[in-house]
């Protein structure tokens, strides 16, 4: 086991994937002599050459689309998108191409792609550099949709998706970089497709992926404190939902709410408030709350923008009126 | 740099004759489906979009027999001219124009999603432009790998006006990728002409703001469309470098099966006077002068043609439609379930 | 792990219950359906039963304390397990309700709503929690409650009417049922009332007993909203009188009619043939029953409960007398089921037995008519011109104009009137 940061566990799973199989390349804005914007691809470029670790213009819908060809004809591209907001602009090769081409093709074609790079929001960067979009590539069927939230989820599963055969949207993030977990040594994958009890507990299921998770962790130590065992569900991938172990829990605890940092309309939350009210009517002793980002665009000024995130605060009284808590 | 090209045409020989004759026939064979598949469109049998290559079968019978089997081929939606080219049967692009399971793509693709891996066919796409990327992606696979096949790609002239094309022909260039862009120039972009969409008429021009070799060509003569290609072809194939084709050619019915021939944007006259120059003529003309076809070897020809083609509606029409549980296959790769 | 006893709603329209006396003391071994003690209600003294096996560990309140519904009264668990550990105090009321003289401050009222929570600060969130809201009045409301609470009564068969919710809106969740372990009370109890006491006046306080308290709470109601107004027949008695001799007579020891269970069958061949008369208000929409449920007012030792006798129209007069008799030697035994005294389509009272000529009544809400009977007393009266001593009774109804207007009631009257003039037409 050795403590790693966030950042350093992705360089891990690239590096160890690249050395793993020659199909694997990294490419996107400053992966190679930059060292990668967030310093994700740092001393790739060094170990693996420019052939493998590829510099591009600014043209994201160019290199994603030259990704999916690549992919097609059998190479594995990773393809760096320096944030997830600049992803619009390639959306059309991942929604219309990545995410399509084997179903169009009656099976023919498989794009064994990673898409990855940072999402959500970071400090004060205002409206166009802080969303959450994993509740849109969520609803693309063709496409598998993954969120760590620790340093070792994020090389596990950045392992994993390199080795997944479908496109793959990798969701990181800018505020997790720096932060620090133990990863365990050898080889570490993490399946997709499969959500972890971040924290045990009997009384209420509080359901978060990516930034959230920390959130409901600390949300969980002030329940604690009232006498209330949060079970903490870091769901990991989005698409496909692990509904085992949601639904499990739910059983359990018969309360639950749901963390996310996107927007509440059709976010991430709502597919799985209707996964549990139609699967686990019974085990409800409370409606679901939902705690969600602000339904605004992000703003700039940084007490607006932290009163728009969701925090532990907001997660307690959440958990309280699924308990029918009253007062403090 | 733009050219203009001279036609250089092999006269004579017995080897000329019998691959001018396989290219007439080619050409042929692509007339006579692209009038059934019309026909079967108005009969109900095909339904959705159905974009036809008919006039421009001279530039996908050109360019494609300058290929190898191991090269790769990205195209449009406007692709049963380039998917029969290529080498896919008859019967296999019926059937999935009429959506059965016996369709290339097993019935899920349809006209505008023709696929075929073993011949190195990429497909057949939707999006305007979305394709030239991953053309070039295929490029820079081969060259990952360090081989020397060729990624060829068409698209019409309209495309050459969306970002994809831009952002691809500057990397395409920048990274010296084995592949040739051809711009099949039909003059309109769906009801625009040329003119009116894009600043420069002589769209290889566009080259130069790529630093890419570029030449025009006259698609009406597959001939012509054979030498330009050769010559795109051998600079990818030893000098891993991307070639800008502008092929101008015409298309003598709409842009698609709900678009009419003439009388919206193009005038009667003038497809007339485009049909002239069919490129099924003017081979069949070049043949006769150099004394290779004669009215019998044509009417066998012909005769031929059609059975193929009948044959493959046929086919279509008996062959069975996708399970019901098709529905839910391919989303995903097998092997890792759901 | 140790369960928690809980005070349980045991009529429908209980808030609190007083403890008479535990029926198991710390230590015995308990298993599920024994009786653990016995609780006084708004209307009974009812049984309080276990829902887990064990040892009971723990009284945490003692005989004679009133605990609000839901309220944790005890514990049950393994012999030797520690409890009370970890979970805060519940803050139910303990406060002994004894009856003092002099000074005396009443015990602690029921719950009052509890503060409100501070709402989480995103526009998507639901507002803040209700206080506990009083279960609705008629058993054949719909009950609000949790899918898991319907599944766990549905287990355990359970009648969810019959439980106070401590949810929204009075939503029946879990720990109404089985309180959810580490959780803690929600129902806090208000500040005890302070008392004004003058030195000048001698005085008796006296503490509300449940039924006073249900009393005062549900007739005011009444009183209040409903806009009321009377009729008042004056019957000639003389028939039901010489009827009523004639079947005691030939019954012997079968058993007696009495007056008012005469009364009570004419009332509710009356009402069937007056449906407009046995109906409910229900705010948005009018309730007409079709069957007559008369709820026979019976006096006992410390106030007034009202049995009912259902379907009252289809039952003979033996049959009502057999009935009436009973619940209201019941009644006064406090020995009634909730379904036995709730639910009435139309209300009879009769104060007759204390010589009160007569009297108007308070409608029970939400029914739309109540008949107050008076005494049958021998009064002068003219019988074919001919001053003739009669036995005659006063009879007043009291209508809910919303439901029932003058003229709709006056007719109900004159029918109910013919027939006790003419008893045989109970028969017709």
């Amino acid at each position: 086991m050795a403590t790693i940061t966030y950042r350093d566990a992705l360089n891990q799973a690239l590096r160890e994937e690249l050395q793993h199989d020659d199909r694997v390349f990294l490419m996107g804005e400053e992966v190679a002599e930059y060292d990668g914007a967030y310093k994700v691809s740092r001393g790739l470029l060094k170990e693996f050459g420019p052939k493998r670790i590829v510099d591009t213009p600014i043209a994201e819908l160019g290199f994603a689309g030259i990704g999916v060809g690549a992919a097609m004809v059998g190479l594995r591209p990773v393809i760096e998108m320096m944030t997830w907001n600049f992803a619009l602009l390639a959306i059309d090769q991942i929604v219309n191409a990545a995410a399509k081409m084997r179903y169009m093709s009656g099976g023919q074609f498989g794009v064994p792609i990673v898409f990855r790079g940072p999402g959500g929001a970071a400090l004060q960067l205002a409206a166009q550099h802080s969303q959450a979009f994993e509740s849109w590539y969520a609803h693309i069927p063709g496409l598998k949709v993954v969120t760590p939230a620790t340093p070792a989820d994020a090389k596990g599963l950045l392992k994993s998706a390199i080795r997944d055969d479908d496109p793959v949207v990798f969701l990181e993030g800018e505020m997790l970089y720096n932060n620090k977990g133990e990863v365990p040594d050898g080889e570490h994958l993490v399946p997709i497709g499969s959500a972890e009890i971040k924290r045990p507990g009997t009384d209420v299921t509080l359901i978060c992926h990516s930034k959230t998770v920390a959130v409901c962790l600390k949300a969980a130590d002030q329940l604690a404190e009232l006498g209330v065992q949060a079970e903490v569900v870091d769901l990991r991938t989005i698409r496909p939902l692990d509904t085992g172990t949601i639904l499990g829990s739910v059983t359990r605890t018969n309360r639950c709410v749901v963390v996310e940092e996107g927007w509440p309309f059709a976010g991430v939350g709502a597919q799985i408030v209707d996964l549990i009210q139609r699967d686990a009517f019974d085990a409800l002793d409370a409606p679901i709350i939902r705690v969600t980002g602000a339904d605004v665009p992000m703003p700039y000024n940084r007490q607006l923008e932290k009163s728009s995130k969701p925090d532990a605060g907001k997660v307690v009284d959440a958990a309280k009126q699924v308990l029918y808590m009253v007062g403090s | 740099m733009a050219t203009s090209t001279k036609p250089e045409r092999t006269t004579g020989g017995a080897d000329a004759a019998e691959l001018h004759l396989r290219y007439l026939r080619q050409m042929l064979l692509m007339r006579v489906f692209e009038e059934k598949a019309g026909e079967a469109y108005s009969l109900g049998k095909i339904g959705g979009f159905c974009h036809l290559y008919i006039g421009q079968e001279a530039v996908a019978v050109g360019s494609i027999a300058a290929l190898r089997p191991d090269d790769y081929i990205t195209t449009a939606y406007r692709d049963h001219g380039q998917a029969l080219a290529r080498g896919m049967t008859a019967r296999a692009v019926m059937a999935e124009l009429f959506g059965k399971a016996t369709g290339c793509s097993k019935g899920k693709g349809g006209s505008m999603h023709l696929f075929d891996a073993g011949l190195g066919f990429l497909g057949g796409h939707g999006i305007v432009g979305s394709h030239i990327p991953i053309a070039a992606g295929a490029a820079f696979a081969i060259k990952y790998r360090g081989g020397d096949q060729v990624s060829v790609c068409y698209f019409g002239e309209a495309a050459a006006n969306i970002g994809a094309f831009h952002e691809t022909l500057n990397m395409a260039s920048l990274w010296d990728l084995p592949a040739v862009f051809i711009c099949e120039n039909n003059g309109y972009g769906m009801g625009t002409a040329v003119a009116r969409a894009s600043a420069v008429k002589n769209l290889s021009v566009r080259g130069n703001a790529y630093d890419m070799p570029a030449e025009t060509v006259d698609g009406q003569d597959v001939l012509v469309v054979r030498e330009a290609m050769d010559r795109a072809v051998a600079r990818a194939r030893t000098e891993s470098k991307p070639t800008l084709l502008e092929i101008r050619t015409y298309r003598f019915v709409g842009h698609s099966m709900s678009d009419a021939a003439h009388g919206t944007y193009r005038s009667k006259d003038e497809v007339e006077e485009y049909r002239r120059r069919d490129p099924i003529k003017v081979l069949a003309e070049q043949m006769r002068a150099a004394g290779s076809l004669d009215d019998a070897r044509w009417s066998a020809l012909e005769a031929e043609v059609k059975a193929e083609v009948d044959d493959a509606y046929t086919f279509a029409e008996e062959s069975p439609d996708p399970d019901p549980s098709e529905l839910f296959t391919d989303v995903y790769a097998p092997e890792q379930g759901r | 792990m140790a369960t928690k006893i809980v005070m349980e709603a045991l009529s429908p329209t209980m808030e609190e219950g007083r403890v008479i006396e535990w029926k198991k003391q710390e230590g015995d071994a308990v298993a599920i359906g024994d009786v653990l003690a016995e609780v006084e209600t708004d209307k009974a003294v009812m049984e309080l039963v276990a829902r887990s096996a064990g040892t009971l560990l723990k009284h945490l309140v003692a005989a004679g304390a009133t605990v609000p519904v839901s309220a944790p009264m005890g514990w049950i668990g393994q012999a030797g397990e520690s409890v009370d550990g970890g979970s805060p105090p519940a803050k139910a009321s303990t406060v002994n309700g004894e009856r003092s003289t002099g000074t005396a401050a009443p015990p602690e009222a029921k719950p009052a709503p509890a503060s409100a929570p501070s709402a989480p600060s995103q526009p998507s969130s639901r507002p803040a929690v209700q206080p506990p809201a009083p279960p609705p009045a008629e058993p054949a409301g719909r009950v609000k409650a949790s899918p898991l609470a319907r599944k766990i009564a549905g287990e355990r068969g359970l009648d969810l009417g019959a439980v106070a919710g401590s949810g929204p809106e009075g939503r029946i969740v879990k720990r109404d049922l089985d309180q959810v372990r580490g959780e803690r009370s929600e129902v806090r109890g208000a500040a005890p009332l302070t008392s004004h006491v003058s030195p000048l006046t001698a005085f008796t306080d006296t503490p509300l007993t449940q039924i006073r308290k249900t009393i005062a709470k549900r007739l005011a109601q009444s009183i209040g909203p409903i806009p009321t107004f009377y009729l008042t027949s004056q019957v000639d008695m003389e028939r039901v009188a010489e009827a009523r001799e004639s079947l005691n007579t030939a019954a012997g020891d079968r058993g007696k009619v009495s007056f008012n269970d005469i009364i009570l069958k004419a009332v509710a061949t009356a009402l069937q043939q007056h449906p407009e008369c046995n109906a409910w208000w229900q705010d948005d929409h009018i309730r007409y029953w079709h069957t007559v449920d008369i709820g026979m007012a019976v006096a006992i030792e410390d106030g007034l409960i009202t049995p009912v006798i259902r379907g009252a129209q289809a039952k003979s007069l033996r049959e009502i007398a057999t009935e009436s008799r009973d619940l209201a030697t019941r009644a006064r035994e406090r020995k009634l089921k909730p379904e036995e005294y709730t639910g009435s389509t139309f209300s009879v009272s009769n104060l007759g037995m204390f010589d009160i000529e007569h009297f108007t009544a308070i409608i029970n809400p939400p029914e739309a008519g109540i008949l107050a009977v008076g005494s049958i007393a021998q009064v002068p009266a003219v019988v074919n011109g001919q001053i003739q001593v009669r036995r005659q009774m006063r009879m007043t109804m009291s209508c809910d104009h919303r439901v029932i207007d003058g003229a709709t009631g006056a007719k109900f009257m004159q029918t109910l009137s013919l027939l006790l003039e003419n008893p045989l037409a109970l028969v017709w």
